[in-house]
């Protein structure tokens, strides 16, 4: 199974993969939307409504590209760029079938919280460039919300890493032909998830653009294109933290013989990226310091319990042959 | 592998330079991330790429967001930029100048004496770190431990909302 | 206790409540959709919807409207202007009547106010425009040829007033003028 694929054909093919599906999420999440609301959803331009993310597209080409002249020009042109480089990034460690992986870092979850963690950035520097009061406010939501959810993000995934004793995806999903993580694993599951969503900043969670108190947060200067990438932006991580979910806890490509691994992978990774649409049609958004509490009071107890508790199972397997 | 060292350590002295002239806090910060990532790059060719994960994401990825979070509190505006620029004076920079030009001479001398090690030094992977840290060194991450929770004790006391009760003879503040 | 279950409502009260108002969400994917199809299926319109005005005609297609101007009295955003006029009869009629459609707000206070049931709001929403100065109808454009939403009736016979072709008393429930130099019943 080991096929030796040039690298760059597979960079290509994520970077197209996910250029692809990014976009195509619009559509899906406006369908699926609309569908949990008793509506049809975009309908009209080619078959399904598919073309509505052409359209989009195109208008947000010709939209005017606007920088306000109160605006730090630098930073505020830079802040775009970092959100979709730090989420394309993080696809560099994702292994989609065996052997089709951009590079097996030996250290490939702290990679992907490393880019993870540079994504905050793009908020905190969109919002400060703008000079705007409401585009602050959201900037430091988003800065401490994101600082202090990648803690529990990392903190839950080590369950994991301590379970195969590698942070190599490759070898974590290799580690999972028996039973997925899942079982073992439950309590880091849930967590990650929510750390996930908090992290990629998703509804309900979207505290740092909150459009109903502070208009739209950290991109409420952005127009055109620089708007988009932030959009798009969005879209990658949510595809980003599906496809590690699947990775850590539901066995990556692994699946019944019928399907060819890759197949698997995206049909799990899409199984996520519609939970996190399901959750936007639901559920509402909670308060600032509510949000805060949950973390710091409930996440991060739970997530050292669970790592203790599996710290002290794997210790007494070891030692008990 | 060498090439991307040199590159990586210029990029980290450039950008370390740019941090110290910038009269602007937030683009000085932004040149300090970059120092960090070019530091990441250096330690990872150096052979310990969970050192280089973990100066990333506490220190590039935590640490100056919190700053970052300080100077947005501030609200600097340009006046703070003409007062840094009073401050930045020739009697102000020569002396940390020339001891680092001392520093220098001496890196130099060490490079060109060659009883350098090679760039390329085996791979110290994540166990290793923890075998090291939890082996010989637990008395130093015990002292950081004990830091750090006093750290967390001074902030919760700091951060400890006290309920105010609001009444016209009764007010008080409840402990 | 009280103060923490405000703060920790979402986590503690209500974990199961989340999970439920997830299941409860997905469950209307089954549900009927609400959507009309709009261009090919119409929306039903009520009877008393109030859309485009139209200036309606008595039974033996005289215009209603007897300029009398209340109806741009009662628009509060002013989008009526019209010009009264009378004819050989005695009759009056509008010399113009226009409509700024782009400000009219469809409130149906000139309906309200018309004393003749000459100015009514008829069901019907489709008149966007591409130009804007298409808006402005004229007493052309208002004008329909049938009695709106009060068939039958016809302001000039049973109004007092008389004009060409009806004197004073011919109208209908109108009884004779009275002779008030007479004594006699």
């Amino acid at each position: 199974m080991e096929a030796p694929i040039h690298p760059m054909l597979i960079v290509a093919g994520v970077l197209g993969g996910v250029m692809l599906v990014a976009p195509g999420l619009i559509w899906l999440e406006r369908r699926l939307l609309a569908l949990w609301q008793d509506r049809y959803g975009p309908n009209r331009a080619g078959p399904f409504g598919v073309l509505v993310v052409l359209a989009d597209t195109l208008k947000l080409f010709f939209k005017e590209d606007w920088t306000p002249p109160f605006a730090d020009k630098k930073v505020f042109i830079v802040a775009p760029a970092i959100v979709v480089i730090t989420a394309l990034l993080g696809f560099v460690v994702i292994p989609f079938a065996p052997g089709f992986i951009v590079s097996d870092l030996n250290i490939g979850i702290l990679f992907f919280l490393a880019t993870s963690s540079m994504g905050a950035y793009s908020i905190i520097l969109g919002g400060w460039a703008s000079n705007n009061k409401y585009a602050l406010l959201g900037a430091m939501r988003g800065a401490a919300q994101m600082i202090s959810y990648e803690v529990f993000m990392g903190l839950s995934m080590m369950g994991v890493v301590l379970l195969t004793g590698s942070f190599s995806l490759q070898t974590i999903v290799n580690a999972q032909q028996d039973l997925w993580f899942v079982v073992p694993q439950f309590v880091g599951f849930v967590t990650f998830l929510i750390a996930g969503i908090a992290e990629t900043h998703r509804l309900p969670f979207d505290i740092p653009e909150s459009e109903s108190e502070i208009i739209a947060g950290f991109h409420s200067e952005y127009s055109g294109m620089k708007f988009g990438m932030f959009f798009v932006g969005e879209y990658i991580g949510i595809i980003l933290i599906s496809s590690i979910t699947v990775c850590l806890y539901f066995g990556g490509w692994l699946g019944p013989a019928f399907l060819p691994p890759v197949v698997w992978f995206i049909l799990k990774t899409f199984v996520f990226i519609i939970l996190f649409i399901l959750l936007r049609a639901s559920l509402p958004r909670p308060r600032y310091d509510q949000l805060m509490d949950f973390g710091w009071k409930i996440l991060l107890p739970v997530t050292i319990i669970n790592l203790m508790i599996t710290a002290a199972i794997v210790l007494f397997n070891e030692n008990s042959p | 592998m060498e090439a991307t060292f040199y590159i990586a350590s210029a990029v980290a002295v450039l950008a370390t330079i740019m941090v110290i002239t910038r009269y602007n806090m937030v683009h000085a910060l932004l040149y300090l991330i970059v120092s960090f990532l070019a530091i990441a790059v250096v330690i990872f060719v150096l052979g310990a790429p969970f050192i280089a994960a973990l100066e990333i994401i506490i220190y590039a990825g935590a640490i100056v967001v919190l700053i970052i979070f300080v100077i947005m509190m501030l609200n600097l505006r340009e006046e703070t930029v003409t007062q840094e620029k009073t401050w930045l004076t020739k009697e102000v920079y020569v002396g940390p100048a020339l001891l680092s030009v001392v520093l220098l001479a001496e890196i130099v001398y060490i490079i060109t004496s060659g009883e350098t090690t090679s760039v390329n030094q085996p791979v110290i992977d994540a166990t290793a770190v923890g075998v090291s840290l939890y082996g010989p060194y637990v008395i130093g991450v015990e002292l950081c431990g004990i830091l750090l929770m006093s750290g967390i004790v001074g902030a919760y006391h700091l951060g400890r909302q006290k309920k105010k009760i609001v009444h016209r003879f009764l007010e008080k503040i409840e402990e | 206790m009280d103060n923490r279950l405000l703060t920790m409502d979402i986590t503690e009260t209500n974990m199961f409540s989340i999970i439920q108002s997830m299941w409860l969400t997905f469950l209307h994917m089954f549900h009927k959709r609400e959507t009309i199809q709009y261009p090919e299926e119409k929306v039903k319109l009520t009877t008393r919807w109030r859309g485009r005005i139209v200036l309606t005609r008595d039974p033996d297609m005289g215009e209603r409207c007897v300029g009398c101007y209340l109806c741009a009295a009662a628009c509060p955003v002013d989008c009526i202007s019209l010009q009264a006029t009378e004819d050989e009869h005695g009759r009056r009629y509008p010399e113009f009547f226009r409509i700024n459609f782009s400000r009219c707000i469809f409130c149906g206070y000139c309906e309200e106010a018309c004393p003749t049931y000459a100015i009514q709001l008829i069901p019907d929403f489709e008149m966007g425009e591409y130009n804007r100065q298409n808006l402005v109808y004229e007493k052309k454009d208002l004008l329909i040829d049938g009695q709106g939403k009060y068939p039958g009736y016809n302001y000039y016979k049973v109004a007092g007033l008389a004009i060409g072709g009806k004197d004073k008393g011919e109208a209908e429930h109108e009884s004779p003028p009275v002779d008030v130099k007479s004594l006699l019943p």
